[in-house]
């Protein structure tokens, strides 16, 4: 991977707030205090910032003020009661959280879902994605001032959630996947609708397009801004659109072996090459217009049969450990699941793709003006029950 | 941009993907040499044991390897579950064994034997092995041959420490002062090694499976134990 | 004035409950109209739709109610006494505005010679108010919210006046009543029936005269010192209560004064082709002015629902690289045409 001049000006911008940090100039430092209620942070996390000025030196992140236990919670229950709380990870798409955990057990048990099922889970699984990024295509013109664009977003997501209600019975915890199946079929009349949903999502893409994209503020605000180098952000463990805009050509939908239909569809991954925020908020556009043809695509070819698999009334998960992830609208989320042949799980690793890319921050905020930290927060996306787990 | 690679490693391919997996493990044990003290192969990944001196080694090598995406780095307590596990609670659940007591269910199928864990509360380690309680396990990934090897390497029981990744893989920065704080391992050469989520007057390490989950303490099995009836299911002379 | 001879002291009592109660109205006007219904509209949503009926029409008296409800908070770390005069400062800027602006022949508070020069200034006051209420907060992002409106202020008043000197060399005079009759007299390529509105001639300088007022509003593309994701609400912070409400009734007063004044400059205030002079003048003036206002106002919020905000430093560089050169440029090329014609 090529290294822009960008990525060059800002590693020697960042070297320099170093450098500035260990003369100890004369001008005093101020240390500000972004959160835990920010409205940037949209959530409780925390960024201690010591400012120059306005030009961030040092900028420390703390989170943890909601941190809930989960790896700890899943060892006292039993598989189906996981899949509930695994809904509360990333709570803007939860059937996306499902799909990996319960591949997981299904890898240990040796289950496999029919065909129908699996294409269901594709699809549900596409249409959080596209209930996940619309916000934040919405939400980065809000962070940027720019207050329109997320009311669009709200608008337009509401189809999503709406069938996404529809089809499993929860707007946002849908709690619908199951070892072996899914709970059940679609309803009647919910492939006309989607096709109408998808239809609006790529409108709503346009508009965005026509609203911020050719913007010479946004232009002026995101371009350089916040570069990560590749192998910086695959060191850092960053996952998702975050590491495709730094030209990495990696989607594990394409790239990991998964049951779901994912390889059965015409589609493309989007890389950009330039590694900043303008680049990352470009590449989680044309990935949910992308979404929304890999949702018409499945549903012309949706096959017919069980969504179910015939598998124990009381699971059991045989001994043994097993590792499933897939590409969530966040970047990659596993669940590294170790049985010893219980109703519950002996230890699930959980791991969570916004912990991994808000790790970066603190290396990413040297030599930043204020305004700036706003703009790499939002473009970086993060949700904070993501983080805190 | 490219577009989507049907052919590429479809699920189909599991022998293919194990062969790839096999290749690997041999270019590890090579570099590595008798730093590997024990692997497993299975589909969905490859495990790779270490000894705990050779930690830090087998990151570079990964590194130089290719494996430059860092996934994540945590630990596992190996110590069986203190709190009573639902299937010995008597009565409250249907016996998983007794059929009978089920309700017919045409989706069941024969149930899969299920190997009980070792009884007396003995330790039960899982894939490549291991000696002691503590392991830390990190896995890394090359995005561009597509393939994740998950390293372990064992701890002390006392004194659990270990050569901190932060040098080969900052990402590893987080990960290791999370596993710091809920198992209590020692990451040495860690630059900042203090608390992430918890308070900073937090005592104990949550994670470890000795660490009562109160919760649990004062109800064993909420959503269990303590599922109430559908008013329609008293009988009417109750 | 109006055939009845009024004594002067009753004369200026009157002028002051009526500028007095502008300035709230105003609020009332731009906020219900422009935030609550032509925001909501451009953003594909109803805004408040049940208080007194008629598309909730009562909502920001509602609001302005509930404020003066509200506990007058102080934090305890404040400079008391600072932290409680900010918002009057601010408002009394707004509410010295009203003082020159025309509405009608004979409708005017005090018709000053250096009536714009007059209003340039007072309008700058706020800034001290501001830069009150950022430091007595006592809060870092109150204090970098004053900072930053101070040096926006420095670099948008500059192209402000420069682009009203354009006016001014066009109209021979500062004072606000004589600009408007210089575009009433005046002829455009000999048609002078609706006289010669300095829209026409000065188009670029009503460019950067709406571009510097959206900056000394505070308003989106220039809103960094309110700036609600970075800042939380900038110099704002502290405040509730019915001070909060002084603040955001001279934020909007400003508004429609400054939008009084660019109509005034450019569109020929209270001016209209029919009755030039007389009763009918008086009476039609304030419409005209208003619907003129409510123009440039719907300009200025048009932008604001639009764009994005710039950054501190692009905020300045287009102020001190791009805007003040213009504005230079269009006052030299209306200096040789006013020789040359």
């Amino acid at each position: 991977m090529a290294v822009t001049d960008q990525q060059r000006l800002s590693y020697i911008a960042s070297q320099a707030a170093d450098a500035r940090l260990a003369v100890e100039l004369q001008t005093e430092e101020m240390t500000l205090n972004l959160g835990p209620q920010h409205p940037a942070t949209h959530g409780t996390l925390r960024i201690v910032a010591k400012l120059d000025g306005e030009q961030v030196v040092k900028a420390d992140v703390i989170c943890g003020y909601m941190h809930r236990g989960y790896e700890k919670l899943t060892e006292v229950r039993t598989y189906p009661q996981i899949n509930t709380l695994i809904n509360r990870i990333d709570w803007l798409s939860s059937f996306a959280n499902e799909v990996p955990f319960i591949l997981a057990a299904e890898d240990l048990m040796e289950i496999e879902a029919p065909p129908r099922a699996q294409w269901i889970r594709t699809l549900l699984f596409e249409l959080s994605r596209i209930a996940n990024i619309t916000l934040f295509i919405g939400e980065m013109g809000v962070q940027l001032g720019a207050i329109t664009p997320v009311f669009f977003a709200f608008r337009d997501r509401e189809y999503v959630l709406n069938l996404i209600e529809e089809a499993t019975g929860g707007r946002f915890h849908p709690n619908f996947d199951r070892i072996g199946g899914l709970k059940d079929d679609l309803p009647k009349g919910w492939i006309a609708e989607t096709k109408q949903a998808m239809d609006r999502i790529r409108g709503y893409c346009d508009e965005l397009e026509n609203l911020l994209m050719g913007n010479e503020i946004f232009e002026a605000r995101t371009r350089g801004v916040g570069v990560i180098p590749a192998d910086v952000g695959l060191s850092y463990g960053l996952s998702g659109a975050n590491i495709r805009a730094s030209g990495v050509d990696w989607d594990l939908r394409r790239d990991a072996p998964s049951p779901l239909a994912w390889k059965e569809l015409d589609w493309k991954v989007w890389t950009h090459p330039d590694g900043d925020s303008f680049a990352r908020y470009w590449v989680r556009l044309q990935e949910t217009r992308e979404a929304t043809k890999m949702v018409d695509q499945l549903l012309d070819g949706l096959p017919s049969g069980p969504i179910q698999a015939k598998v124990p009334r009381i699971i059991k998960v045989p001994a043994g450990e097993a590792w499933a992830h897939t590409e969530n609208p966040l970047g990659e989320m596993g669940y590294y699941v170790v049985s010893q042949g219980g109703l519950g799980p002996f230890r699930v690793k959980i791991r969570s793709a916004s912990f991994h890319n808000i790790s970066i921050v603190p290396w990413l905020l040297k030599g930043v003006y204020v305004p700036d930290i706003i703009t790499i927060l939002s473009s970086l996306y993060f949700i904070l029950g993501d983080i805190d787990r | 941009m490219s577009s989507a690679d049907p052919a590429g490693g479809g699920t189909g391919s599991t022998t293919a993907t194990e062969d790839r997996q096999q290749a690997l493990l041999e270019d590890l044990t090579t570099r590595l040499g008798d730093a590997v003290v024990g692997s497993h192969i299975r589909s969905s990944d490859l495990w790779v044991r270490v000894r705990p001196d050779a930690w830090l080694r087998a990151a570079r090598e990964c590194k130089a390897m290719g494996f430059e995406y860092f996934c994540y780095l945590s630990g596992i307590d190996w110590l069986p579950h203190t709190w009573p596990n639902p299937k010995v609670i008597e009565g409250v659940l249907p016996d998983a064994d007794d059929e009978a007591a089920l309700p017919v269910d045409e989706n069941a199928v024969e149930e899969v034997e299920v190997e009980e864990p070792a009884a007396g509360g003995g330790i039960v380690t899982g894939y490549a092995g291991g000696d002691t309680r503590f392991q830390v396990l990190a896995r890394l990934y090359s995005t561009i041959r597509h393939i994740g090897v998950t390293l372990k390497a064992d701890l002390d029981d006392v004194t659990p420490s270990i050569d901190s990744w932060t040098s080969e893989f900052p990402g590893a920065d987080w990960c290791e002062r999370e596993t710091w704080e809920m198992y209590g391992f020692d990451f040495a050469g860690h630059p900042n090694l203090i608390k992430l989520y918890l308070p900073g007057e937090f005592e104990g390490f949550p994670m470890r499976k000795d660490f009562p989950l109160l919760a649990r303490e004062v109800k064993p099995w909420p959503g269990l134990v303590d599922v109430e009836q559908f008013p329609a299911s008293y009988k009417s002379d109750d | 004035m109006f055939a009845v001879e009024i004594p002067y002291w009753q004369l200026t009592i009157l002028k002051t409950v009526i500028v007095l109660s502008i300035i709230p109205a105003a609020a009332v006007v731009l906020g219900y109209v422009f935030l609550l219904k032509m925001m909501a509209h451009m953003q594909s949503r109803m805004g408040p739709m049940e208080p007194g009926g008629f598309h909730g029409w009562f909502q920001l008296i509602g609001d302005g109610i509930k404020f003066i409800q509200k506990e007058d908070i102080i934090p305890g770390e404040a400079d008391r006494r600072v932290f409680a005069m900010a918002p009057l400062v601010v408002l009394i800027s707004t509410f010295l505005l009203y003082v020159v602006v025309p509405a009608g022949p004979r409708l005017v508070v005090q018709n000053l010679d250096v009536g714009i020069f007059y209003a340039l200034a007072v309008s700058s006051l706020g800034v001290i108010g501001v830069l009150m209420a950022g430091w007595a907060s006592a809060n870092k992002f109150a204090l970098l919210g004053s900072l930053r409106a101070a040096g926006q202020l420095i670099a948008y008043e500059l192209p402000l006046v420069l682009a009203v000197v354009g006016v001014v060399i066009q109209a021979n005079t500062m004072s606000l009543q004589g600009i408007v009759h210089a575009q009433a007299d005046g002829a455009i390529f000999g048609l002078s029936w609706f006289g010669n509105p300095f829209i026409l001639t000065q188009l670029v300088g009503f460019g950067i005269f709406l571009a510097a007022a959206q900056a000394e509003l505070t308003q989106t593309p220039f809103d960094m010192p309110v700036a609600e994701s970075e800042l939380v609400a900038g110099y704002m912070t502290e405040y509730s209560g019915f001070r909060f409400l002084f603040f955001f009734m001279a934020e909007f007063g400003t508004a429609f004064a400054l939008s009084a004044i660019a109509a005034t400059l450019y569109f020929g205030g209270w001016y209209q082709p029919f009755f030039k002079t007389g009763i009918m003048a008086d009476v039609m003036g304030p419409v005209v002015l208003g619907a003129k206002i409510m123009l440039i106002a719907f300009l200025i919020f048009w932008i604001r629902f639009t764009f994005p905000r710039f950054r501190e430093d692009q905020l300045q560089a287009f102020a001190w690289k791009f805007l003040i050169p213009l504005s230079l440029i269009n006052i030299m090329a209306t200096a040789v045409f006013k020789v040359v014609l």
